[in-house]
């Protein structure tokens, strides 16, 4: 088990290292930084001193320690665009994201895995219409469907607004949506465009589990002790299907804050991923980089955090483990 | 003629499926007229979108023909420049699918490279590169594609941004869809060099590219085309979508994305053809891949039979 754990860890920080050398070089080769921060009329001398005083002229080994030292200690540097901290303009768009996220990922939750099983299990008209709605639902963009839903609810009922957070509460740092009732209304459309491809991979993936847990030997032979089925299903299938499960719902985790960009886009939401955005079409480097490197740490966690699950919820792997 | 193509499609077994399968030859069908509208629409537009000259500011944001205050000469309306939105859409779908197709043979043919190369000689280079496809794997391809296009936005000199915008984005989805080609190929051809027609060629001494590419190559197209069509249907997505979040193909060159970019600025006023036809079109062309796609998976899969 140690040895496992031991063995991801070094792969994560492999992972994290690269990316960093990535971002360091879309900071360094990208664009002049100096160009960036002085004006037109600052002499060519002055622009050297502020180049050697930031250390710019250092060996490239040299810079790319002091930028990886600086990240790990969450100093990011200044945004190009809005001289603002980039910690501090991250750190003020996080939450909208997360709470966004975490909405759209109870959507496909809630929904998805009884669907899912329910595809499963039953065949006939709901079912084949269940299927028929993935297929829809994987092929339409997600900005389309956000388009479609503020056109029906916002423009055409005027139930929801179709931009923004609503009133939010501040709770330290963090603005929460959860607190208010226009907060509420204002995640609804987002979480539920962020939800709809989500929730198609879960349904799709928990029905394709079920199939091929039903078909093995220990079903059959628990079908046969006649064991009642919502306990076969729930209890002896379902559980099985647990493992992929998990694997997607790390995976979709990353999904879900990478196509944020995009409902944050339509629902101008103000989270990370519109703050990216901007920060792409006004090519501001140090805010693209930062964002590149939290994205990737997040990955990496999450992906971790889904190998240690493993442990705990399928008893065959910590068997290997322990033999490692 | 009918009889031998009868006679081909028994003894050609995915043939002989897709006509048995009523809804991918309905699929095939609606993918052969986007494409087909979508490569004659120099033809078979009414009126040419991008020529400047022709437009005329007062035709603008007419409404579809059929309702009252429509004009004959606008079957769907036009947009806020007073286009011809039918023909927009042609052509629209022409850069889309352009750009889908660019994107998608240099992922494959990226992907397939390195796929070969990693699955048959394995040792560091299938190292190197599987912890590569690691990483990106890690960034979802939506991410990536950004990423590309923003750093050539800062590479790129202003001037230039604009015409050069089409290689960037087969450059940027590219990208960010060669991982998917190069695992597949990777582990097919780890099973395939293990056979003995690799054997033989091999003690005939020939050259490995030759191997990897006129004998190991044929053996696996099966999985190959899968990804072919369901990423090109992914490339077409990713292209609507950078050109909806405005980071895509100039706006005076109007691809599905930026069409249904400038239709949800006037959605809000009541004017809503401008964002559904488009919308339409792309929805029904990436459903009629991802069917035919299913298809394929299916009918290449002998578990499935």
């Amino acid at each position: 088990m140690l040895a496992f754990v031991l063995r991801r860890l070094a792969q994560s920080i492999f992972v994290m290292l690269a990316v960093s050398l990535i971002a360091f070089s879309l900071f360094r080769f990208v664009g002049d930084p100096i160009a960036q921060m002085v004006g037109q009329e600052t002499s060519i001398e002055d622009q050297e001193n502020i180049r050697e005083r930031l250390g710019l002229n250092d060996p490239l080994t040299t810079q790319y320690v002091r930028f990886v030292s600086n990240l790990s200690q969450a100093e990011f540097g200044y945004s190009y665009r809005t001289r603002q901290p980039v910690s501090e303009m991250i750190l003020s768009r996080l939450p909208a994201t997360l709470e966004l996220g975490a909405i759209s990922l109870v959507i496909s939750l809630i929904v998805g895995i009884p669907a899912g099983i329910y595809t499963a299990l039953k065949r006939g008209f709901l079912s084949n219409a269940l299927l028929v709605a993935t297929l829809v639902g994987i092929s339409i963009p997600t900005f389309v469907i956000g388009i479609f839903l503020i056109y029906l609810f916002g423009v055409s009922l005027g139930w929801l607004p179709t931009f923004g957070r609503g009133q939010t509460v501040a709770l330290g740092w963090w603005q929460t949506n959860f607190l208010t009732v226009s907060g509420w209304k204002a995640l609804i459309l987002p979480g539920v465009t962020l939800g709809v491809y989500q929730l198609t991979l879960t349904m799709r993936l928990v029905r394709a589990e079920m199939q091929e847990v039903l078909k093995t030997d220990y079903i059959k032979f628990a079908t046969a002790r006649g064991i009642n089925y919502r306990s076969l299903y729930l209890n002896h299938a379902f559980r099985n299907t647990l493992v992929p499960v998990v694997t997607i719902i790390g995976l979709q985790l990353g999904g879900i804050i990478a196509f944020s960009i995009v409902t944050e886009s339509v629902f101008q939401w103000p989270g990370m991923g519109l703050l990216f955005l901007e920060s792409i079409r006004y090519v501001d480097i140090p805010v693209m980089s930062v964002y590149l490197v939290l994205i990737a740490l997040m990955f990496v966690v999450i992906n971790l955090v889904v190998d240690l699950l493993y442990f705990a919820i399928d008893p065959r792997v910590r068997l290997r483990g322990s033999h490692d | 003629m009918i009889n031998a193509w009868l006679r081909w499609s028994r003894e050609n077994e995915l043939a002989y499926l897709f006509f048995r399968n009523p809804v991918a030859i309905v699929a095939a069908i609606i993918a052969i007229l986007c494409i087909g509208g979508a490569v004659l629409s120099p033809w078979l537009a009414a009126t040419d979108p991008y020529d400047i000259a022709s437009l005329d500011i007062m035709d603008s944001l007419i409404p579809p023909a059929w309702s009252e205050s429509g004009d004959a000469r606008f079957f769907i309306g036009t947009d806020d420049q007073g286009r011809d939105l039918l023909s927009a859409i042609l052509y629209g779908t022409r850069l889309s699918l352009l750009v889908g197709f660019l994107a998608i043979t240099f992922a494959s043919v990226l992907g397939v490279t390195v796929g070969l190369m990693a699955g048959y000689f394995g040792g560091r280079f299938d190292a190197i590169m599987m912890r590569i496809a690691d990483i990106q794997l890690s960034l979802p391809a939506i991410l990536t594609a950004l990423l590309v296009d923003g750093i050539a936005k800062g590479l790129l000199p202003r001037g230039q941004h604009d015409n050069l915008m089409i290689v960037v984005l087969t450059v940027a989805i590219g990208l960010s869809l060669w991982v998917n080609f190069a695992r597949t190929v990777r582990a097919t051809t780890f099973v395939e060099r293990n056979k003995e027609y690799v054997q033989s060629c091999e003690i005939m001494g020939m050259h490995p590219f030759r191997i990897m590419f006129t004998h190991i190559l044929p053996n696996i197209m099966g999985p190959i085309l899968v990804i072919l069509t369901v990423d090109l249907a992914v490339a077409v997505l990713l292209e609507a979508t950078l050109s909806f979040l405005g980071v895509g193909v100039p706006a005076n060159q109007p691809s599905l994305g930026t069409l249904i970019r400038i239709g949800t600025e006037y959605m809000f006023s009541g004017e809503w053809w401008i964002v559904i036809f488009p919308s339409a079109m792309l929805i029904l062309m990436i459903i009629s891949i991802n069917v035919l796609g299913d298809f394929l998976r299916d009918a290449l899969n002998p578990r499935m039979r």
